[in-house]
């Protein structure tokens, strides 16, 4: 494992090392959820919030354990996880390529635009690319927490965790 | 908007709260007048308007800010009215209220005795509960629940304790209310509590003494005396925060974590622009976030420890926002002209001594201390129960039992000022005090009894497994202590 408790952020081999990812033919099928919640806390709303019982936790201190197989994405969990800390990810073919799709949940100000391009932000806050808003699902719909759906580059799916300023907004403007 | 709103640092926007701001309403600062909103305290006004100095000390004359916000430190004393030593931030405003800096001690109020309400109101219920925050609001409505009356006391102008200025979804079970907020789950139970019948509230009301017999002596908005019985007492006074040794701490813009996030998540009041934290932990690193939910900068956080206090997930919010976390690191001293400018960080060594050098300097214009809380036991030291110091427990607390009861027969403590812990725990101990309370008064009866008897039963266990794993030893351990120390004090089994 990384300096994660000095460094405030987990590394793609960690959350490997944790079995926090799913195999690749599931990343392709549909988006799914990653669970990047690695210590004994004690919480358990996602585990209550799951409809299909994809949440596995055998104590409420355990760290949750998502059965990927089970896991249809619906974001149920993301949408009141209080770590913020639940992510939809998904391995999407556009045209000939792949292309990641990422939802995080947000709780800043502003909420980005729909097809909106913005910084792609990793976890240690550094910007690694550019992302295009594909679906906003609204704060007040989530009582503060809005769900943001980007794509970006296949390549940064297990990368990317945050959002920066817009670059570009819907019409392609550039702010 | 009067002239004196220019520079404001009113928040208008927020992704989560909405600040329905009331009636305008204008106090005097020195002969100035400023804008207040009904309903927020002058603290809160003064702030918005740019005030920072609020007294200055008694001797070398510092200047003094605010540090707590919510009534436990006297670092926010004024002249109000003619009176010294009201604290401002628990202190509602009023139209053509006027208000002084307070320099040293203050002086002993020239107004006549007439202005004063001199008939002592008597009160009595069959539990008094001092202290309305999450522990208090929930012993309230069990006790309601088993056919007590009740009377719930708070200083504040307003209930809900810390509770209300909590604006992230709660860990903990989803039985109770995990991932809902914590705004939410304070109004909830505020709302239940004014609905309730059998619970009087007495707000603006501290409590100041406890005398035999249940007695409770209580002063209302600084000018009534009343007299409050109760058959069984809650103190559920909360718990304040810890300061910090180091040069320059009380220069206006050193607050604690708290009292930064009662201004803008009470009042809608930026605290500041560019905010340095001192201290990882949970309450650090989230009043951190909800800072930059209110549109502040977090330049820096820094902690002594070799490692990240607060859970990990809560820190990895903040990172990908690209704010760094010193660890090893300290605050060496504060600078700037009669409020913050900015702070010097120093590295520490394995042994917590600066390494010479390894200096930076941060600009800022707030810091932020979250080093800890530690229980306000005052109302308990002085009614006679045993206090003993319990490291785990964050400080001195009033030796209890595992039904929540001290060592002086029938006076009970929960939440925070029985050890610091967190909202849901305190929430259970509410509850699990007032059940112990009704028992002992032989309520309630019955089919009744049963329930009441099962639910003590599953709120301990939910108790325990709140405090299992590693984040919730020290509650654990602390906790045994404090029943440990309470059988031998009594000789009592529990
Ligand atoms: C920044 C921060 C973040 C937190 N995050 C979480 C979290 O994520 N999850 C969680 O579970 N907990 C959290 N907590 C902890 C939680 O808020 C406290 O544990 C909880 O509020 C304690 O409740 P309480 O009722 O014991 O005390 P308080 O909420 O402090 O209430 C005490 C009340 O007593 C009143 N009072 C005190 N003395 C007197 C007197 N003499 N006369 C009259 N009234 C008096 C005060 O005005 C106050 O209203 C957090 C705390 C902070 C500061
Ligand atoms: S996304 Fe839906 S199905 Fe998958 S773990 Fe979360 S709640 Fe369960
Ligand atoms: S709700 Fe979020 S923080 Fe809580 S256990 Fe689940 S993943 Fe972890
Ligand atoms: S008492 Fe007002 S700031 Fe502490």
């Amino acid at each position: 494992m990384s300096d994660w408790q000095t460094e405030g952020y987990l590394t793609v081999d960690d959350l490997k090392e944790k079995g926090n990812i799913p195999p690749e033919e599931r990343l392709r099928k549909a988006p799914v959820a990653i669970t990047e919640c690695i210590q004994e806390i004690p919480c358990n709303p996602c585990k209550a919030a799951c409809p299909f019982d994809a949440i596995l936790m055998e104590t409420i201190t355990a760290p949750p354990k998502v059965d990927f197989d089970k896991c249809t994405g619906c974001t149920m969990c993301m949408r009141v996880c209080p770590g913020l800390t639940i992510f939809m990810v998904y391995l999407r073919k556009k045209g000939g390529e792949e292309v990641g799709e990422i939802t995080i949940p947000y709780e800043l100000l502003p909420v980005p635009e729909k097809m909106s391009v913005v910084e792609a932000i990793n976890r240690r806050g550094e910007i690694v690319g550019e992302a295009v808003i594909t679906r906003v699902f609204p704060p007040e719909k989530n009582s503060g927490t809005a769900l943001i759906t980007m794509e970006v580059p296949a390549e940064l799916l297990m990368e990317v965790r945050s959002i920066g300023r817009v670059i570009r907004g819907p019409e392609g403007v550039s702010r | 908007m009067s002239e004196n709103d220019i520079g404001t640092s009113r928040i208008d926007r927020h992704p989560i709260l909405e600040f329905h701001r009331r009636k305008e309403l204008t106090i005097y600062y020195h002969g100035r007048p400023i804008l207040a909103y009904e309903g927020e305290t002058v603290a809160s006004a003064l702030y918005a308007a740019g005030v920072r100095t609020f007294s200055y000390s008694p001797g070398l004359d510092r200047p003094r800010g605010l540090f707590c916000a919510i009534g436990k430190c006297a670092s926010c004393v004024m002249n109000i009215d003619g009176i010294s030593n009201v604290r401002s931030c628990i202190t509602p405003v009023r139209n053509g209220m006027i208000v002084e800096e307070q320099k040293g001690a203050g002086t002993f109020p020239e107004t006549t005795v007439g202005d004063y309400e001199t008939a002592s109101p008597e009160l009595e219920a069959d539990m008094v509960i001092i202290g309305g925050g999450p522990a208090g609001l929930s012993a309230a409505l069990e006790a309601a629940d088993l056919g007590m009356s009740v009377l719930l006391l708070d200083e504040n102008h307003q209930l809900g304790g810390q509770l209300i200025k909590q604006t992230h979804r709660f860990f903990g079970s989803k039985e109770h209310d995990a991932g809902v907020r914590g705004v939410t789950i304070a109004k909830s139970m505020i709302e239940k509590v004014e609905a309730s019948d059998k619970v009087s509230v007495l707000l603006g009301t501290t409590a100041f003494g406890y005398y035999p017999g249940g007695v409770i002596a209580a002063v209302k908005e600084n000018k009534q005396l009343v007299k409050i019985t109760g058959k069984r007492v809650l103190l559920a006074t909360g718990a304040a925060e810890n300061s910090l040794a180091f040069e320059n701490n009380d220069l206006p813009g050193v607050y604690g974590a708290g009292a930064a996030q009662t201004l803008m998540n009470v009042y809608g009041v930026k605290p500041g622009d560019e905010v340095l934290m001192v201290g990882s932990g949970n309450v650090g690193v989230i009043v951190s976030y909800q800072l930059m939910q209110a549109g502040v900068r977090i330049k820096a956080i820094v902690e002594a420890m070799p490692k990240i206090g607060a859970y990990f997930v809560h820190a990895a919010k903040i990172r990908r926002f690209g704010v760094p976390i010193y660890v090893g690191h300290s605050i060496k001293r504060a600078f700037g002209n009669g409020k913050v400018e900015g702070a010097t960080i120093v590295k520490l060594d394995d042994k917590w001594q600066p390494v010479p050098g390894t200096e930076f300097d941060v600009k800022c214009d707030v810091i932020c201390l979250s080093v800890g809380l530690h229980p306000s036991y005052e109302l308990m030291a002085q009614a006679g129960c045993a206090i003993k110091f319990i490291p785990e427990l964050s400080g001195h607390v009033a030796v209890h039992n595992r039904n929540l009861e001290t060592t002086v027969p029938g006076i009970y403590v929960a939440g925070d000022s029985s050890g610091v812990e967190e909202a849901s725990i305190a929430m259970m101990e509410g509850k699990v005090a007032a059940i112990s309370a009704a028992f002992s008064l032989g309520k309630p009866v019955g089919e009744k009894r049963k329930e009441a008897d099962q639910m003590l039963e599953h709120t301990q266990k939910q108790l325990e497994s709140l405090r299992d794993g590693p984040f919730g030893a020290r509650g654990r351990n602390g906790k045994r202590k404090s029943f440990e120390l309470y059988e031998q004090l009594t000789g009592a089994r529990v």
